[in-house]
């Protein structure tokens, strides 16, 4: 199967691999995904907790050449960007820009749960309720 | 050198140039069809598949009389299953095989039992290998034939076919073994092994694609197929079809050369082989798959524990390997063989297949070892798993969320 080059370049060149200390009360850690299906992700973003904007993320993530794409572009985007504007990005917004093919869409599904999975970490660090996913995934 | 290298010898090989040079006037000049009886177009096609059915019959220590050309192992399989099934019939149904063979002789199994027969599939041990009482308790008195891989494509383990053959004989029972992996690698020789009927192909030892014969044992015991293709009674009247000239001469200079150069090809590529696991085998958390000892020089199947498979497939684009990785993402099917083998934790790792072949070179194994190393590495690096595993966490501790 041919990759696109955007996936080529982030599976070459990962963004922002690493681990943040998930026991720090600004860090939301967001592990998603599971052994058996080929995929895990673990997203973690380090919040400002006036601002509420994400001044760090990071991944790692088990899985084939999308999945690391989609995580490495998802660490990318949600770096600097608000909660709610982290919240705002779309799985298809990831589809179309690493040009992933149709048996690949779930791995960007599974990169917006790992955004969802770390804010909903960071908000029960806060005392706050669990976002519920509002929309179905494409 | 050139990229990518090619590492997939069980898969297929390239042609010795010196078959491809002896199959050459079989295309232009000597097209003939060999069962022309009535001009020397036809005996000249003739003779050149005479030699050639001697060649190939001296490689497994058969007579030429006994060769029936095929298409390839899959067909030298069904024909021999089939065809014993159907020629044997008022003798029995029941069939003994093992869960790791190659589909050709599971599905043609599976077929039977939907006309009637009954077929027992032997597990195999961790280690890829049946044991001869597995066999022998297997037994039936309806049972007419075994049929047990000499050696396993994926994991190119060498099952004990002399033991299993002489218990086959000294039951009355057909013996039959799929050696497409093994002929022209390791010495195999139907009368010190008791095989009644065997599978092999051209193009997994430097021959053409498009042909194989089956072995069929002519006596002590007289063995007879029913052909599964009707038409002019080629072959004995086993196997019907004009006879490919042209790829049988190349199969049987195929098997000329084997016979000549297998134990320095084996000792050279057993030598690299070694040399190309031991030096992965430094990897953490890497193991071999099948027993070590009885395996093809040339083989060599490996598992990298929490490194996905087509992650790393991605890593090591530069190299042609299989992988038979025993993950379940869409793209890449869990290996039936591996499971089968009931590998610890099998599920979140990814095993690969080097196949050495004659024309592999020292420098491609270098760059084999460092692009492998590199590549896992890398993933593990990258792996939230791998860090799990470090941290001493228990990866089945863990509740995943299905997607």
């Amino acid at each position: 199967m041919a990759y696109s080059e955007k996936v080529v370049d982030h599976y070459t060149n990962p963004r922002n691999i690493g681990t943040l200390d998930k026991a720090d009360t600004n860090v939301g850690t967001g592990l998603v995904g599971a052994p058996e299906c080929g995929d895990v992700m673990r997203l973690q973003i380090q919040v400002n907790d006036e601002t509420g904007v994400i001044e760090d993320a990071k991944f790692k993530t088990f899985g084939c050449g999308s999945a690391i794409a989609s995580s490495s572009l998802a660490t990318e985007w949600i770096k600097g960007k608000t909660i709610d504007q982290a919240l705002s990005i779309d799985n298809m917004d990831i589809v179309e820009e690493l040009a992933l093919p149709p048996v690949k869409i779930h791995c960007s599904v599974l990169a917006e749960d790992a955004i969802r999975a770390a804010i909903n970490d960071y908000r029960a660090k806060k005392g706050l309720e669990p976002l519920v996913s509002e929309k179905t995934h494409h | 050198m050139k990229l990518p290298i090619y590492l997939d010898n069980n898969s297929t090989t390239q042609m010795d140039p010196r078959v491809f040079e002896t199959m050459k006037p079989y295309f232009l000049e000597v097209y003939g069809n060999a069962a022309s009886k009535s001009h020397s177009f036809g005996w000249q096609a003739e003779e050149a598949v005479d030699y050639a059915r001697e060649q190939v019959a001296k490689i497994i220590g058969a007579s030429s009389k006994e060769i029936i050309f095929t298409s390839g192992a899959t067909e030298s399989n069904n024909l021999a299953i089939k065809g014993v099934y159907e020629m044997y019939a008022a003798k029995g149904n029941h069939f003994i095989t093992v869960s790791t063979e190659h589909k050709a002789v599971l599905d043609a199994c599976k077929h039977l039992e939907k006309l009637g027969a009954e077929v027992t599939y032997l597990p195999v041990g961790t280690d890829g290998l049946i044991q001869v009482s597995q066999i022998e308790a297997a037994l039936k008195s309806t049972t007419v034939l075994v049929s047990v891989m000499y050696a396993n494509n994926e994991l190119g383990v060498i099952q004990p076919i002399r033991e299993i053959g002489e218990v086959c004989r000294k039951n009355g029972v057909l013996f039959h073994t799929d050696a497409t992996q093994a002929v022209g690698k390791i010495p195999v020789d139907v009368n010190a092994d008791f095989i009644d009927l065997l599978s092999f192909t051209g193009h997994k030892m430097y021959g053409p694609k498009g042909v194989g014969a089956l072995y069929v044992r002519r006596k002590n015991p007289r063995v007879k197929v029913t052909a599964q293709l009707d038409g002019g009674g080629h072959e004995r009247g086993m196997r019907s079809g004009t006879l490919n000239v042209p790829g049988i001469v190349g199969f049987g200079k195929a098997c000329e050369i084997a016979l000549t150069d297998m134990d320095s090809d084996a000792k050279r590529l057993g030598a690299m082989r070694d040399r190309l696991e031991n030096a992965l085998l430094q990897l953490e958390e890497t193991y071999v798959n099948g027993n070590k000892e009885h395996r093809l020089p040339h083989t060599a199947n490996i598992s990298f524990k929490y490194v996905e498979g087509e992650g790393l497939m991605m890593g090591i684009k530069d190299i042609a390997v299989s992988s038979g990785s025993a993950c379940t993402s869409a793209s890449l099917e869990p290996s039936y063989v591996l499971k089968n083998l009931g590998l610890d934790d099998e599920l979140a790792h990814s095993s690969i297949r080097f196949g050495l072949g004659r024309f592999t070179t020292e420098e491609e194994i270098d760059f084999a070892i460092n692009c492998v190393t590199t590549a896992v590495n890398k993933l593990r690096d990258m792996s939230p798993l791998w860090e799990m595993f470090k941290e001493g966490i228990d990866l089945k501790s863990i509740e995943w969320t299905e997607h």
